[in-house]
């Protein structure tokens, strides 16, 4: 069985010339299915980079992505909106919901995007909030959550469509300790119902999660991944 | 993914935003109404000029003292030059009228009004000028020759100096010679841009006395028997007043008929017309940056938003449609406020004008800002949805 992730040689740089940034130098790697991965490195190492890449929310400048075994690199714009709406639910630091727009209806909007009707989409989006604990928010808009309602709104919204993976960018950077413990909950929840799941953290506790982690160091991966089931 | 789906989304976007949407179609509205106002106001003068010319009727002759030349006489048109024009050597002139005018200021009570135009002239002007009495009662000739001080006055002039009480038989100031209001004249409304009610109309006689002299008349109000006989009675006229005056080379009077008139005013006119139109299309440019202005923000204010729904998965062609139909549905609903506007606006008086509207100038101003606001609209969402998602969730 191929790896539902496999990353070869991925570089990308920003600009040219003399400010040319280059984010990833030739950075490998694999992701199994079911796996639950913590990126770490140091800030600007590329790891935001690097996941916007899998989220194909940004394209690399050369090297291969493979995702469930086909080169995303041959896709064009329509099916790589495609890919983002069934295979993957992307959670972003900063939340990054619709704003005025009630939590169900953020919820809603992949389905809407995938064409299921509305009667389901409905049932769909109440099992997601369900699920992130949300049931008695569904009709408040962004500016009347918390921060952490927020944030398991954006992760109600990733998972809904039933990705295969769920990226997730520092999804408790923002959130105190109570908060980021239900989030972080969730995601175990995901992963144990057979989701991969690759999120990027700056805290141990949070990578304890995860079932290995992966060291980013100046755009590429540093070898002798730890297991980090305990830390 | 259904048309459906992606309309609601626009109007949710619309809905979800009332301020943003109220401004944009203000913009719209105000661009529109101010484009459709403007060029009413502009038609309606020239066509209010042009009828209260056509309101003079075509039998009248009007004959003014001719500006001295370099080298000739000029001798004054007289009372007597009046009263010679009608007499068995002009079988086709009705009358003559001799006019003096003149600008006075009006006293009554404590309040006073300068009237543009005092004239003196004897009954039959009124016949001539078409104008009717709306109360009270028109001079006579007898007080002509008695020369007594009644006055009958404009509709302006009433309402101006007699706000709420009765004019006919109250004494007014003018010039500070006390004149007896006999009479106050119906409205004629405003003729482009000077007021037809703003005069008053004394005794030839008297007016002299009291305000302009014994010199030269103003004019001679030369009515035909028909408009048929104006060319004739044109003809007697010139014959008898060269005689008068020993003109042997130019005329030291000019005669104007009603059509001459009516083409000199034309031509003021269309001066005024095209000065508004100038107006009317730097409104519409300025309507037309203020749409574009304002589109742009509210799209620019949206990239975020398009990154969003990018990275769940939206295709740029149901972003496309939903800024297109988000667009439109402004712009139509701006614009025809903005008709709605103009046509309820141009039905009222404008600075003394009542506006006529323009169809075309309608339909011109509702299709330009309807194309400035679709374009502006939806020309920068489609930029943004052409963006990488993560380009677009960057946008500052
Ligand atoms: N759009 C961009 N244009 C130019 N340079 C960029 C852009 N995005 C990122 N970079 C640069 O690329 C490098 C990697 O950035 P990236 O956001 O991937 O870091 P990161 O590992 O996520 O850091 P952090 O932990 O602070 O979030 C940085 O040096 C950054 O300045
Ligand atoms: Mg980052």
């Amino acid at each position: 069985m191929s790896p539902v992730i496999e990353v070869r040689n991925l570089r990308k740089t920003y600009g040219a010339g003399d400010t040319a940034v280059h984010a990833l130098r030739g950075l490998d790697l694999t992701v199994e299915k079911g796996e639950y991965i913590a990126i770490m490195g140091a800030s600007g190492s590329g790891k935001s980079t690097l996941l916007n890449i899998l989220g194909c929310l940004d394209v690399p400048s050369s090297g291969k992505y493979l995702l469930d075994g086909i080169d995303t690199g041959e896709f064009d714009e329509e099916q790589l909106s495609l890919l983002r709406n069934r295979k993957i639910g992307f959670v972003f630091q900063s939340f990054n919901l619709v704003p005025r727009t009630t939590a169900l209806a953020n919820v809603e909007l992949p389905l809407v995007y995938a064409g299921v009707r509305r009667a389901q989409r409905r049932e769909r989006a109440l099992a997601a909030l369900d699920l992130v604990g949300l049931k008695e928010r569904t009709h408040h808009r962004p500016n009347e959550l918390s921060g952490g309602q927020q944030q398991r709104v954006a992760i109600a919204r990733a998972l809904v469509t039933s990705p295969a993976i769920v990226l997730a960018d520092e999804p408790t950077g923002n959130l105190d300790t109570e908060s980021s413990r239900e989030v972080l909950g969730i995601l175990d929840r995901l992963n144990a119902s057979g989701r991969t799941v690759v999120l990027i953290t700056h805290e141990d506790e949070v990578a304890a999660h995860a079932m290995r982690t992966v060291r980013v160091v100046d755009g590429s991966v540093q070898t002798g991944g730890v297991a980090g089931v305990l830390v | 993914m259904r048309l459906f789906e992606i309309a609601a989304f626009a109007v949710r976007g619309l809905t979800a935003n009332k301020m943003r949407s109220g401004l944009t179609t203000l913009g719209i509205l105000i661009g529109v109404a101010s484009v459709i106002l403007l060029i009413a106001v502009g038609n309606g003068a020239s066509s209010a000029v042009q009828q209260s010319i056509a309101g003079l009727g075509t039998n009248i002759l009007t004959i003014s003292p001719q500006r001295a030349q370099p080298g000739s006489t000029v001798k004054p048109l007289t009372t007597a030059d009046a009263a010679a024009l009608v007499g068995p050597d002009s079988p086709d002139v009705k009358y003559a009228s001799p006019v003096v005018s003149a600008q006075a200021t009006a006293g009554y009570g404590t309040t006073s009004y300068a009237i543009s135009q005092f004239i003196g002239s004897d009954p039959r002007y009124f016949d001539t000028t078409n104008s009717a009495v709306a109360q009270g009662n028109l001079f006579s000739d007898n007080d002509v020759q008695q020369a007594r001080k009644v006055v009958v006055i404009g509709a302006t002039v009433a309402t101006q100096l007699f706000p709420g009480t009765d004019p006919v038989g109250k004494s007014m100031l003018v010039n500070n010679i006390p004149f007896t209001v006999i009479g106050v004249l119906a409205a004629k409304g405003s003729s482009g841009l000077q007021d037809a009610d703003d005069m008053a109309v004394a005794p030839l006689t008297t007016t002299q006395n009291a305000l302009t002299g014994y010199g030269s008349l103003s004019q001679i109000v030369v009515q035909a028997r028909s408009a048929d006989a104006l060319p004739n009675a044109q003809a007697q006229v010139t014959t008898i007043l060269n005689g008068r005056h020993k003109v042997t080379q130019t005329a030291d009077y000019r005669i104007l008929s009603q059509d001459q008139l009516l083409t000199a005013r034309t031509a003021t006119t269309e001066t005024f017309t095209v000065l508004l139109a100038s107006v009317a299309a730097i409104s519409l440019l300025v309507g037309g940056i203020g749409i574009t202005n304002i589109m742009l923000v509210t799209v620019t204010e949206r990239i975020r938003e398009i990154g969003i729904r990018k990275a769940v998965g939206a295709p740029r062609s149901s972003i496309l449609g939903q800024f297109l139909i988000e667009a439109t549905l402004l712009s139509l609903f701006g614009g025809f406020l903005g008709v709605a506007a103009g046509v309820i606006g141009s039905r009222f008086t404008i600075a003394g004008i009542q506006p006529v509207l323009v169809p075309s100038s309608v339909l011109l101003a509702f299709a330009v800002s309807a194309l400035i606001g679709l374009f502006f609209g939806s020309y920068p969402a489609s930029r943004a949805a052409k963006l990488r998602p993560i380009e677009a969730l960057r946008h500052e």
